[in-house]
């Protein structure tokens, strides 16, 4: 028999991710996994699900919700989280949404403080949670690139891109001390083209919003801004319907969509081979300032 | 093209790690964007704000090194200030860089980018030259053993595509190299901001008739750089589903585990056979380096997080003690006696370096003494666990030989360790192994306050050890004994170490298998270092027919003294002069194991001398080794130990 000793490209970086999230899991005490919906969010966690199989996830994920999500991500996330058993633990930040933050009114930069970094540090602290996966990837955006694997966070949540642990080998420093945490990203090293070869390679259910249909959208700076319950717009906009989808999820008043006819997962990455946009571009937030994700990052947002 | 097609691509293209490396203003980050630019691997959005960025910032041109240096900081600097992963893909291959900041206090970042790449990729100023940290970059890459380099001779548009320029920089890149371990060393002359040799051969350089860079990197072959020998899987997470189900989780340092195979977990050394293994898809036959898989066992072991599975048959080194090449990251100075955290693949041991042998002067590889490390420095060290680790050399396994330093107090990452082939108070390594009980031998080397140089320097020299290797009959001897009279006639100490002599003596117990080779080699390695501490020029005379037993002897002495003479005779050559008839009888059978006849010589690949000894006269064979040690400043000359009786005697 011809025995094969080579790994394909994406072999490589499931091996890798998994070896990660093992030792994130052996090293830390309540570890936690951000679970976003996204088609990122699926694929750690199917990757979880593979680094302890045939036993259970060890460790709950944790969905911060802006309560502005897609109907369709919450549908999903549901039935997602029920079919493989997962332990899903939701938090939101209940004070300023009760005082009525969106990002009309405030200012997308100054809503995502709120409903995002906020949330997302209050609900850390309260569940005591020493490590915290996300599914964050270095290709995505230029701050980005230069996150470690296992990266330090102070008491604050803060990350310091000037002082960061030096990563060498694979061996990964993992010492705290209590109050400080790490954020473990096991996709660094994927590329969103990585992410729907592996999608289709392995069945993994995303979100319908990925696949094209026709939406309701109003056309604003070459974005395509859908139209939910609640959303405004701006004097002389108008909705209309156009065939697109979705290349990444956030909150829907925030979150363009892109022409596009792909309806399967084949025809997404047919239009990935030919796209000359980087997906960060359908979030309205990155483009308020040059930069703005390094701030963010630095306050403690993923 | 259907998505078949594209995974189909894909598992043929694999995945190549490349760290690009080099100096403030070496072009390095435009090189990068350039690379990403000319393959196409930019989106609109990220080119549109570059654009944006080089228009406020003044330049006259899109600025392609914006698409590196990604943070604020650095933009407003106009340096790279930390490491940045970039993703590219041809059809050919998936490539992930790790674009390291070159200026000096900044080296662990490179270390960091170097750790885990296949490929190093240096940059030198074409008008600049080689400078300081050029070498130093190389002497890190070397360290971590990145199997290939890849130096580009960047802005030869400012030298008028000159190849004179170009072949002048790679000699003397090459002469500093030698003095290192690089597998693989290749020039390219480019110019990133034309983008000459990068995707596309250059028109401008006719003269260079190898591959443009981009092409290299598409094919240099890497195959072979895994190890697949060794099986080494070190237990990460331990698996216990329900009382039947019990896993050892792990991702494969090295090897191949097969499902029925007899394993020996370490440090426990209890045995048992493999019952199962699951991987990512279910469960395997057999699984390879880098897999990350599970494992069930025939056995109920008590084994956890840290043990090493291995074969009985292949065992790395147990031990508490071990001696490594050390870089210090920490923002506080390195202390000997302090105890740290030795973190090694999954297991985390207190320790503390009971010795620093030296420091190593990166730019010129120097050794001195010193009394502890700072940020950036480099040193050899004893390490003392205060628990069994189960170890094998850096140079053998990456992963088994690796470890970090973590400072308890701070819980900062203090340094990075590369542990050495050779064992604290041990015999040749591969004699260690079938009884794996912890060992210590309890035996604590002093240093001395003087150094060999300084003994040198009473002597008029530099110390140095000649290590003659070649076929049997190729006048080795000879050329050493020759050597040795003009030295001596010269007003050096110099001392000859005869092979043959040797073992009619001090190696008389050995025999030409090839562990009695390897100790022999060994031994001699051992009293060429004894003699050249003590200040003499030693020449020594081997066959040392194999490279591995060679560069044994490079680890024992000293690399910064170890020069390797190759004295290159034809088999013909010397079987027809074959003074003592041996040649003869190895042919009739006579004598086992006769190198050249029915054992093999692997000549050198990178000595620091090669003399072509069937075409010279011993004369100019003595006269080259004569040039080689004056152009070191072995023998003084220029910037060196004065030559001569007095002139370096001190008061």
């Amino acid at each position: 028999m011809h025995e094969t000793y080579s790994l394909t490209n994406l072999q490589q970086l499931e091996a890798e991710s998994i070896a990660i999230i093992r030792e994130v899991a052996a090293e830390f005490e309540n570890p936690v996994m951000l679970y976003s919906v996204g088609k990122d969010s699926s694929v750690m966690v199917h990757l979880a699900r593979k680094a302890f199989r045939p036993g259970k996830i060890p460790f709950p994920l944790l969905h911060v919700d802006t309560s502005l999500k897609f109907p369709e991500m919450y549908e999903f996330r549901d039935s997602f989280c029920r079919e493989i058993g997962a332990d899903l633990r939701i938090h939101s930040n209940r004070a300023s949404l009760e005082a009525g933050t969106n990002p009309y009114d405030l200012g997308t930069q100054k809503c995502c403080a709120q409903l995002k970094t906020q949330a997302l540090l209050d609900a850390l602290r309260e569940g005591g949670y020493d490590a915290a996966f996300g599914g964050a990837r270095r290709e995505e955006e230029k701050s980005r690139a230069k996150e470690r694997i296992l990266s330090f966070r102070d008491r604050h949540g803060q990350w310091d891109p000037k002082n960061q642990r030096p990563e060498i080998w694979e061996v990964y420093n993992t010492r705290i001390n209590k109050g400080e945490s790490i954020r473990a990203f096991p996709l660094s090293n994927w590329t969103e083209l990585d992410i729907w070869q592996y999608v289709a390679q392995e069945k993994i259910p995303v979100v319908p919003l990925y696949f094209a249909a026709e939406r309701e959208v109003v056309e604003r700076d070459r974005l395509l801004i859908p139209v939910y319950p609640g959303a405004r717009f701006l004097p002389g906009e108008k909705p209309s319907r156009v065939m697109c989808r979705f290349r990444t999820l956030g909150c829907h008043p925030c979150t363009g969509a892109i022409h596009s006819s792909a309806r399967t997962i084949e025809e997404i990455i047919a239009e990935m081979m030919i796209t000359r946009q980087s997906e960060r571009i359908t979030r309205v937030i990155d483009h308020d300032a040059e930069g703005s994700m390094e701030q963010k990052k630095r306050e403690g947002y993923f | 093209m259907d998505v078949a097609e594209l995974l189909r691509r894909n598992r043929e293209s694999g995945l190549l790690r490349f760290v690009t490396i080099g100096s403030v203003d070496d072009g390095k980050s435009t090189l990068i964007g350039r690379l990403l630019y000319d393959s196409k691997s930019i989106y609109e959005d990220q080119l549109s704000s570059v654009e944006k960025a080089s228009l406020r910032m003044g330049r006259e041109e899109v600025d392609l090194a914006l698409l590196t240096d990604g943070l604020r900081a650095e933009r407003e600097q106009g340096i790279t200030i930390d490491v940045a992963y970039r993703h590219f893909a041809t059809p050919r291959r998936r490539f992930i860089i790790a674009d390291c900041p070159g200026h000096e206090q900044y080296t662990r970042n490179m270390v960091t980018g170097a750790s885990t790449a296949d490929l190093a990729l240096l940059l030198i100023d074409a008008k600049l030259g080689i400078l300081t940290q050029s070498k130093r970059h190389a002497f890190i890459a070397s360290l971590l053993g990145i199997p290939h380099v890849v130096v580009c001779v960047n802005k030869m548009d400012t030298v008028g595509w000159s190849q004179e320029v170009f072949e002048r920089l790679r000699r003397e890149y090459q002469d500093f190299a030698a003095r290192l371990h690089i597998q693989d060393l290749t020039f390219i002359p480019v110019s990133a901001l034309k983008g000459d040799n990068i995707v596309v051969r250059s028109q401008r350089m006719a003269w260079y008739h190898g591959m443009a860079l981009l092409e290299h990197l598409e094919t240099v072959f890497t195959g072979s750089d895994r190890n697949l020998v060794d099986m080494r899987l070190p237990v990460q997470y331990v698996l216990r589903q329900s009382a039947d189900f019990r896993g050892y989780c792990g991702r494969l340092a090295s090897g191949v585990i097969r499902r029925g195979e007899e394993i020996r977990a370490l440090p426990s050394g209890r045995t048992s056979r493999v019952k199962s293994i699951v991987g990512p898809d279910g469960e395997l036959e057999y699984a390879f380096a880098p897999q990350s898989i599970t494992v069930c066992l025939e056995d109920e072991l008590d084994i956890s997080r840290g043990d090493i599975v291995v074969r009985p048959l292949n065992q790395p080194r147990v031990g508490r003690e071990l001696e490594a090449m050390l870089v210090w990251l920490g923002e506080e100075d390195f202390r000997p006696d302090k105890p740290y955290l030795i973190k090694h693949t999954a297991r985390t041991v207190r320790g503390r370096f009971t010795r620093l042998h030296y420091r190593i002067e990166p730019e010129e590889l120097h050794r001195e003494p010193a009394e502890g490390l700072k940020l950036n420095e480099i040193g050899r060290v004893d390490l003392e666990l205060f628990g069994p680790l189960v170890f094998d050399a850096y140079s053998a396994n990456r992963t088994m030989g690796s470890f970090i330093v973590v400072d308890p107090v701070s819980n900062a990452t203090a340094g990075a360790g590369m542990i050495i082939e050779r064992a604290k108070g041990h015999g040749a390594p591969e004699r260690v192994g079938a009884d794996a009980a912890p060992v210590s031998h309890n035996i604590t080397p002093h240093q001395g306050l003087v150094t060999a140089e300084a003994r040198g320097r009473i002597l008029g020299h530099r110390p140095a050890i000649l290590w003659f290797t070649g076929l049997s009959a190729s006048g080795k001897s000879t050329v050493a004994r020759s050597v040795e009279k003009r030295l001596v006639d010269s007003g050096h100490l110099a001392f000859f170490l005869d092979g043959d002599n040797l073992r009619s003596g001090l190696n008389r117990d050995l025999g030409f298998s090839a562990a009695d080779r390897a100790e022999n080699v060994r031994r001699t390695a051992e009293v060429a270092r004894l003699f050249s501490e003590a200040g003499a020029i030693v020449i020594a005379a081997l066959i040392s027919p194999l490279r591995q037993d060679r560069a044994n002897a490079r680890a024992i002495v000293d690399t910064q003294r170890f020069i390797e003479v190759f004295v290159d005779t034809p088999l013909e050559v010397c079987e027809q002069r074959d003074p003592r008839g041996l040649y003869k009888r190895a042919r009739a059978g006579e004598i086992p194991e006769f190198t050249g006849i029915s054992a093999p010589y692997e000549p050198p690949e990178s000595p620091e001398l090669h003399l072509a000894a069937d075409r010279l006269s011993v004369e100019e064979c003595v006269d080259r080794v004569m040039a080689y040690l004056k152009n070191e400043g072995c023998l003084g000359g220029p910037g060196g130990a004065p030559s001569g009786g007095g002139a370096g005697r001190r008061a």
